[in-house]
């Protein structure tokens, strides 16, 4: 980013994948004036090849899918916020950098101008290549940067203190995603950040400082003039000109903003049939949402390439496990150099000596590169022809490397777990470079504990489970509709669940697509696809009694107008929707004028004539959103109250259009809309959560009387039609979460495995989500989760078997005292009491229910419950090698 | 299966877009590309500091 200079020999960040070293081509001295050659003379590997050219490979593809992702706006050309010009007006992804610990400042704040100097007042601009067409071309808006600059002015208040003034300079707050609007009203309450409605429009040097004086003017008209130490722009995404030639190599139609253009019935399917795009250069979205996008292109893909799954794919072979059964352990211990990343501070040779001295250890040595291939081969070779049964892995972390090593003791024929793993660099040669003979004293006591308790280690059985090849929807809207199809396209037999008496969801009451693609048309389409599909099976007016089982089998009861069924299923997909809220205030239900925005559309499917002969229609926004006890966004109402606003000017131009909102959030190139209805005369007057619009019902009169925002003085409106724009609330199923043992978060909604990289399925195994019952959504994004979940559920119907931890959790049942506390504490239901038998009340264990957590172990009072590759002589033996060195 | 089906896909950019992308498909039994032009995965995400809402390391 240029924050600080970087070598041209570079890996672009320590966890980078790969990791390897790259060369900057652009300032290498030796690809550029033919000198130094350094790095090809210092490699141990022999890596370096100068003379590397760019070649052209051919490659036969069933499907592409396009996820080139965005630029950050560059805005140099603001000649007003002098970006260029003056070092303390950063960009929003340049402060990231500032925040980040493997950043240029190592996470500490600092200016970039000379002094350096800790900030103590940051403005954020918002805005800045968005939702603007006066200095830029980029119309729409970006969606993340409200809430990526909420977050930045947090976290550097965590790391500067409290007294660090941040001020958020703001048109609209847009927190519209899944528990936004709590972190920016905790942002505005707790964290005391500022946040200022106006767009400044001067940044000027203070003379003789680095600071910056900006201007603006206020809500009331005033300008002011203050002074900050530094300036973060929050940038806009755009296309880059390169992806934007590359669209038109490959024939793909952009929309006006730049962005891939997709239905909102196909969100992923590019204008060309078998490209599919997903991430940003669908349209500018946040992480989760980017992340749906990705599973459903990948559903999409797939459903076209179903019959040649596997085709390509390879299955490596398995060996037969040895038994070792009754054998004395034979421990081979592997001490890598990685580099000079270890051996640069440690004397791995010195190390490997050592290891070599303990007991039971019958081979060590030290590698050049552990994970490298030829030395997995190397070592899988020693551990036949020395005949070991346990080994010891001396180089970097589990989290990463665990598995490939364990692989390697599958090809050499031994069980998985008979292996421990010791970091000496993350925790070890990275830390202590300045200690390097502690440091090897550290790497023998790391080696000596994971020898002493490798040497306890036993062959663990992982069970195996055959994964039931049905998949079960819960929920017959838009979402479970796609996810349906999603899944009987790859070939797998659907079940979908609908309470009602028809499929549809709340789309059955939806008019036009922010896109405007007739709704109604579509779903009738969808439904009869469905209806002639022999994989899917509709069971409608149905309802979940009981569930049983877990990933890969489950046993559901289904219950029809007491008509029972047990479905058996490998996954569940919950797609139960949400519902209108039902409002209980401006005179709703009062007057047969004051309707919901769902009771518009309908007069607008029906094609209500009296539309047309209205005079003044007013739009009440956030009914029942963004309050104190129901603090969320609902999302979709500002585009749908926009898009029927404007269809009722269509149907009369005449027509007064008012809308009554609290901040406008048409997120994405969902801003035209917003554009198209103030050209089209519809006027926008803004209110607050503490003066609210009043509503009057005098005779045959309706009237609102608000304070204008701009005038600062109540007016009054006659309204012919006042339409509700009411939240979208969650069902808050507490019976269905229990039967598939998934939680609701405050507000009602299910909470996902994660709310960044897991948003489609739960943390229960086996067990996905899509739709309005995650979060309220328009179809577009209901219909990518549905195939994001599909796409989730098939990573596991595809494997057919699956294998569960070999680290769960046993009972030695003699010494259980059926106190039953593992029942109560586990998360998983795993334990239970047996019914018969000779230890009957006494509690046992389900390993393939077992996470392997440890909290039933550590509750255990008898002592009778171990965690398998975690026993206490294990665990012990390990601490006890640590203390002889103590 | 029809002749000329390939059961392989070409996932352009390994943001977290396309790495989500390719591993789904790669899990479910599809050959994958992962074509990226620059030197590892990660795309803008592994710029960021930390995301909302657990403050985890973006890496």
């Amino acid at each position: 980013m240029g924050l600080a200079k970087r070598k041209s020999a570079y890996v672009e960040y320590a966890q980078a994948v790969p990791l390897k070293y790259a060369i900057d081509p652009d300032s290498c001295i030796y690809l550029k004036k033919g000198k130094c050659g350094a790095c090809k003379k210092f490699c141990e590997a022999d890596a370096i090849d100068f003379d590397q050219k760019e070649e052209k490979h051919t490659l036969q593809v069933g499907s592409v899918i396009l996820a080139p992702g965005f630029k950050p706006f560059d805005p140099s050309r603001f000649d007003n916020y002098q970006y260029a010009n003056l070092p303390n007006v950063v960009t929003s992804m340049e402060f990231e950098r500032i925040l980040s610990a493997s950043g240029p400042t190592m996470g500490h704040v600092s200016r970039r101008s000379k002094d350096k100097a800790e900030p103590k007042k940051i403005a954020w601009f918002q805005c800045v290549g968005s939702r603007d067409l006066n200095k830029c071309d980029n119309f729409y808006c970006s969606s993340v940067c409200c809430m990526y600059a909420i977050k930045e002015a947090v976290i550097a208040k965590e790391h500067i203190g409290e007294d660090l003034d941040c001020s958020v300079f703001y048109m609209d707050m847009r927190t519209h995603g899944k528990e936004f609007e709590r972190f920016y009203e905790n942002a505005k309450t707790k964290h005391g950040i500022n946040f200022i409605r106006s767009r400044v429009h001067t940044v000027n040097p203070v003379p003789e400082t680095d600071d910056l004086e900006i201007r603006y003017v206020t809500e009331n008209g005033e300008i002011v003039s203050e002074i900050y130490n530094m300036i973060v722009l929050s940038v806009g995404l755009e296309t880059s000109p390169e992806i934007v030639s590359l669209a038109q190599k490959l024939d793909v139609d952009l929309t006006e903003g730049n962005f891939c253009k997709t239905s909102s019935f196909d969100p992923v399917l590019t204008s060309k049939e078998g490209i599919y795009v997903c991430g940003a250069f669908q349209g500018p979205k946040d992480i989760p949402q980017a992340v749906v996008d990705a599973s459903a292109a990948a559903a999409a893909a797939g459903e076209k390439l179903a019959a040649a799954r596997n085709s390509l794919t390879k299955t490596p072979e398995k060996l037969v496990e040895k038994n070792i059964f009754g054998e004395r352990p034979r421990i081979g211990v592997f001490v890598c150099k990685c580099g000079i990343n270890i051996a640069g501070v440690v004397d791995v040779p010195g190390v490997a000596e050592y290891a070599a001295s303990l007991p039971y250890v019958d081979f060590a040595t030290d590698n050049l590169y552990s994970c490298s291939q030829d030395t997995q081969e190397v070592i899988s070779q020693i551990i036949k022809e020395k005949n070991l049964n346990r080994v010891v892995v001396a180089a970097c972390t589990p989290k990463t490397h665990e598995p490939l090593f364990q692989e390697t003791l599958i090809n050499a024929g031994l069980n998985k777990y008979l292996f421990e793993m010791c970091n000496i660099r993350n925790q070890n040669s990275w830390v202590h470079k300045n200690n390097p003979d502690l440091a090897t004293e550290k790497a023998k006591d790391l080696v000596r504990m994971a020898v002493s308790k490798v040497a306890l280690m036993e062959p663990l059985k992982e069970a195996e489970l055959e994964v039931n090849q049905t998949a079960l929807i819960v929920g017959g809207g838009v979402a479970g509709m796609a996810a349906a199809q999603s899944l009987s396209a790859q070939g797998y037999e659907t079940h979908i669940v609908e309470q009602n008496s028809q499929l549809g969801g709340q789309a059955l009451s939806l008019f036009k697509t922010a896109k405007g693609e007739d709704i109604q048309e579509r779903l009738s389409t969808l439904n009869s696809e469905i209806n002639s599909d022999d994989k899917i099976t509709v069971h409608l007016n149905t309802k979940l009694t009981e569930v049983e089982g877990f990933v890969g089998n489950f046993k559901t009861k289904l219950s029809s107008n007491g008509d029972d069924q047990v479905l058996e299923h490998g996954v569940a997909i919950l797609a139960t929707g949400a519902a209108a809220l039902e409002p209980k205030e401006y005179h709703y239900g009062k007057d047969s004028r004051i309707i919901t925005s769902l009771e518009l559309d309908k007069k607008l499917i029906e094609g209500d004539p009296t539309l047309k002969s209205l005079n003044s229609a007013v739009f009440i926004q956030c009914v029942g959103s963004r309050e104190p006890d129901r603090q969320y966004c609902s999302r979709v109402c500002c585009t749908h109250s926009i898009d029927n606003a404007l269809e009722l000017k269509k149907r009369n131009p005449e027509m007064s259009v008012y809308i009554l909102y609290r901040d406008i959030r048409t997120y994405g190139e969902r801003e035209i809309l917003y554009r198209k209805a103030r050209e089209a005369g519809v006027i926008f007057i803004r209110y607050t959560l503490e003066n609210k619009p009043e509503v009057l019902i005098d005779g045959n009169n309706i009237t609102v009387k608000i304070t204008d925002h701009v005038l600062g003085r109540p007016i009054e409106i006659g309204a012919d039609l006042l339409s509700l724009a009411s939240a979208v609330i969650p069902n808050k199923d507490e019976a269905l979460a229990q039967f598939f043992k998934v939680p609701l978060n405050d507000d009602g909604f299910f909470v996902e495995k994660h709310a960044k990289l897991g948003p489609s399925e739960f943390a229960t195994d086996g067990v996905f989500l899509c739709g309005l019952a995650h979060y309220p959504k328009p179809i577009d994004e209901s219909i990518a989760q549905g195939k994001a979940a599909a796409s989730r559920a098939i990573t596991l119907l595809s494997r057919q078997i699956i294998f569960t931890s070999g680290t769960v959790a046993a009972t030695t049942q003699a010494d259980c005292s059926s106190c039953g506390v593992c029942i109560s504490i586990c998360p998983y239901n795993a334990p239970s009491f047996l019914e018969e038998g000779p230890f009957a009340g006494k509690a046992q264990i389900n390993s393939v229910l077992c996470k392997g957590c440890g909290l039933c172990v550590a509750s255990c009072r008898s002592g009778a419950i171990r965690l398998k590759g975690f026993d206490n002589d294990q665990i012990f033996s390990q601490i006890f090698s640590m203390n002889e060195a103590v | 299966m029809p002749k000329d089906l390939i059961g392989s896909v070409m996932v352009v950019g390994g943001g977290i877009a396309g790495m989500q992308s390719a591993l789904d498909l790669a899990d479910s039994g599809y050959y994958v590309y992962l074509v990226e032009k620059g030197p590892s995965i990660g795309g803008a995400m592994s710029q960021l500091d930390k995301t909302f809402p657990t403050n985890d390391c973006a890496m």
